[in-house]
């Protein structure tokens, strides 16, 4: 007996039964639409967690000042100002794979542009500082060393200050006024969207660091050349635990820090904790994968639990079957057939629901779901596998029924 | 050997019990030549239906030889039985046993699915089988749209299909109305006048008088083997029903 005859035996069984058959798939429909949807779900934080670690560059050490200890009372990291825009300038000179060292100077305050306000951060930076953050200019032009030099009272806007001041305006070539001092806009960053911890990153000013520093901050930083952190891009490829040590031995010793002392300075590396975060995610989509699979199993289950019936319901069928040549093992194709025939619409229908579900959740839960062809195909030959798996132990049941016995089966 | 389609030598039949044993058949040889038309006759327990269901390749007899047509079945299982089943005997049930909700010539069809035989070849031969029983025009019909009669003409035809050598009836006019098994049997006749040899499994004498030879089965032995001269032609008993029909006495 031909394969495409075998399906037409089992497709007609199944037409047969209709409402059994739709109850009996309704079980894998669900198992793999929850597997599609569920992997959706992870794969999309996964690749959200990804996006970040691409916004805030690959191989980012951060350099944060050290802590005050007064009276016994440690303040913690960034309370001391022990890190100056010089050691950043140190560390691209003599550090070999260091492909961006950049100095940041942080503060917050009154934007006023026109009759709008908005409060927000920014940040006294150097042109080095575009590359080690990946930040992209979207519109107008960066800072010229002019200025840089001379304190220019230039600025770039994120888009999240940009849709506050200027709305859809453009925002290039107008005066807008940060902590009353007047600056003119030159460009625009492109987005970047949420931080790991849910900041809005386009929430910011960029503006020279001298002009940050003299012009706006001012107070004692100003004498001290001091920075809130520094940013170290290390080049693609380079061993980042050798180029830590280096920035580590070249800060002592600027710092003029006897061996034995405490680091005056914390050095992180951001991308191992966005690493870490990654493989936790990825770890929750396999754990809600294989919640999922649960109920592909007992969508299987279900399978087996119809198909036994089945067999006991068409004993008759299958004796006069056998009456007429068919050998146990036609019989066995027969019903094995069936099942999996069962299980690959179940498996199609649940594909369609899954894949629809996971834009519905995407768009309504505003979640974001990333469907990839592997979970589908994934999912459809798990179930397939079940068909087979759970058909096998009724169709061998069937297909070892004696003619006779089969035949006078009441 | 002889020219007989079926022999069989001391055919012993047991059924194992959980502590006992049935013995079905206590040793029945017999003889049937191609072409004979056999009605199989006896109480029930008498071991009429085990030696259908052996004569059938259905069963394996416990001990004993059966051959047909020159093949010695007895000793054969399993697959190579199920194939004789399709290619040399047709089998008629008592409840037609034909598959619901599957048409007439998709039924007739089934022996030749598990013969390999083609899509297109099986259909035109399915046709002519049903065409042969007067059913050409209920091809398309469902057994539950066909009547009993119908339905018993759409297992002949199915019992054809493949060119059998030996047709089993087992009880065939079981479920239908006196009419409708004359006609049956009118059929059957016909066939057995082609050449097809027939064995009837049957309890009712007149259904028994149409046969050329009648062998009776009591506790698992033949007890009585009689030719007769003149079977009753199903043809001319229907004509006398229907007259009867006509003019009441």
């Amino acid at each position: 007996m031909t394969w495409l005859a075998s399906i037409r035996i089992a497709l007609r069984a199944l037409r047969v039964n209709k409402l059994r058959s739709t109850l009996t798939m309704l079980g894998i429909i669900i198992g793999v639409a929850a597997v599609i949807v569920m992997i959706a779900i992870g794969a999309g934080a996964q690749a959200r967690v990804e996006e970040q670690i691409k916004a805030l560059g690959s191989n980012l050490i951060m350099l944060l000042p050290g802590s005050v200890t007064a009276g016994g009372v440690r303040m913690g990291s960034g309370s001391r100002n022990t890190l100056t825009e010089d050691d950043s300038y140190a560390i691209q000179r003599e550090v070999r794979d260091v492909q961006a060292s950049a100095p940041q100077l942080r503060g917050t305050g009154q934007v006023v542009a026109g009759n709008t306000n908005w409060s927000t951060v920014f940040y006294g930076v150097t042109p080095e500082y575009f590359e080690a953050r990946n930040w992209v200019i979207a519109s107008g032009k960066g800072f010229e060393p002019a200025d840089l030099s001379g304190a220019g009272k230039v600025a770039l806007l994120g888009e999240t200050v940009t849709r506050s001041l200027f709305g859809d305006a453009d925002p290039i070539g107008q005066v807008i006024r940060i902590r009353k001092v007047p600056f003119t806009v030159i460009g625009t960053l492109q987005r970047k969207g949420q931080s790991l911890m849910g900041q809005d990153q386009d929430d910011v000013i960029l503006m020279p660091i001298s002009t940050a520093r003299n012009r706006v901050l001012g107070g004692s930083t100003a004498r001290l050349r001091t920075v809130g952190a520094i940013f170290v891009k290390v080049r693609e490829g380079a061993d980042m635990a050798d180029t830590e040590a280096e920035i580590r031995n070249l800060l002592r010793q600027r710092h003029r820090l006897q061996p034995g002392a405490e680091d005056d300075f914390t050095l992180r590396n951001l991308s191992e904790v966005l690493g870490a975060q990654e493989a936790s995610s990825r770890i929750m989509t396999l754990l809600l994968a294989a919640v999922a699979s649960v109920s592909l199993l007992v969508g299987g289950i279900g399978i087996m639990n119809i198909m036994l019936v089945s067999v006991t319901e068409r004993t008759r069928e299958i004796g006069l079957r056998m009456a007429v040549g068919a050998r146990g093992r036609d019989i066995l194709m027969q019903f094995l057939v069936e099942a999996i025939t069962l299980a690959l619409i179940g498996g199609l229908l649940g594909t369609m629901l899954g894949v629809g579900g996971s834009y519905a959740i995407g768009h309504f839960a505003e979640w974001r779901t990333e469907l990839n062809l592997q979970s589908i195909v994934l999912a459809v030959s798990f179930a397939a596998a079940i068909g087979i798996f759970f058909g096998f132990y009724p169709a061998r049941k069937a297909s070892r029924l004696l003619p006779i016995e089969a035949l006078r089966y009441e | 050997m002889d020219k007989s389609l079926i022999i069989t030598r001391d055919l012993v039949k047991e059924y194992r019990m959980e502590n006992y044993t049935v013995t079905a058949l206590r040793g029945v040889s017999l003889d049937i030549a191609a072409g004979e038309f056999v009605a199989v006759m006896g109480p029930s327990g008498s071991g009429k239906s085990t030696v259908m269901n052996l004569l059938g390749c259905l069963d394996s007899p416990t001990s004993g030889d059966y051959v047909l047509a020159g093949e010695k079945v007895s000793e054969i299982s399993g697959d190579a039985l199920a194939a004789i089943r399709n290619r040399r005997i047709g089998f008629v049930f008592q409840n037609f046993n034909l598959l619901a909700r599957t048409s007439a010539v998709e039924n007739v069809e089934l022996p030749l699915l598990y013969s390999h035989c083609p899509a297109e070849e099986r259909r035109s031969r399915a046709m002519t089988r049903l065409a042969e029983v007067g059913l050409a025009d209920r091809a398309h019909h469902q057994p539950s749209q066909l009547s009993g009669g119908q339905q018993q003409r759409v297992a002949i035809a199915r019992a054809l299909v493949n060119n059998p050598v030996l047709i089993l009836a087992d009880e065939p006019t079981g479920a239908l109305d006196t009419h409708t098994s004359f006609e049956l049997m009118g059929l059957l006749q016909e066939l057995n006048r082609g050449g097809m040899t027939v064995v009837l499994v049957t309890h009712e004498h007149d259904i028994a008088t149409f046969a050329s030879r009648i062998i009776s089965f009591r506790d698992g032995h033949v007890v009585d083997d009689q030719r007769v001269e003149r079977p009753a032609d199903a043809r001319e008993m229907l004509q006398a029903l229907s007259k009867e029909a006509a003019h009441p006495s």
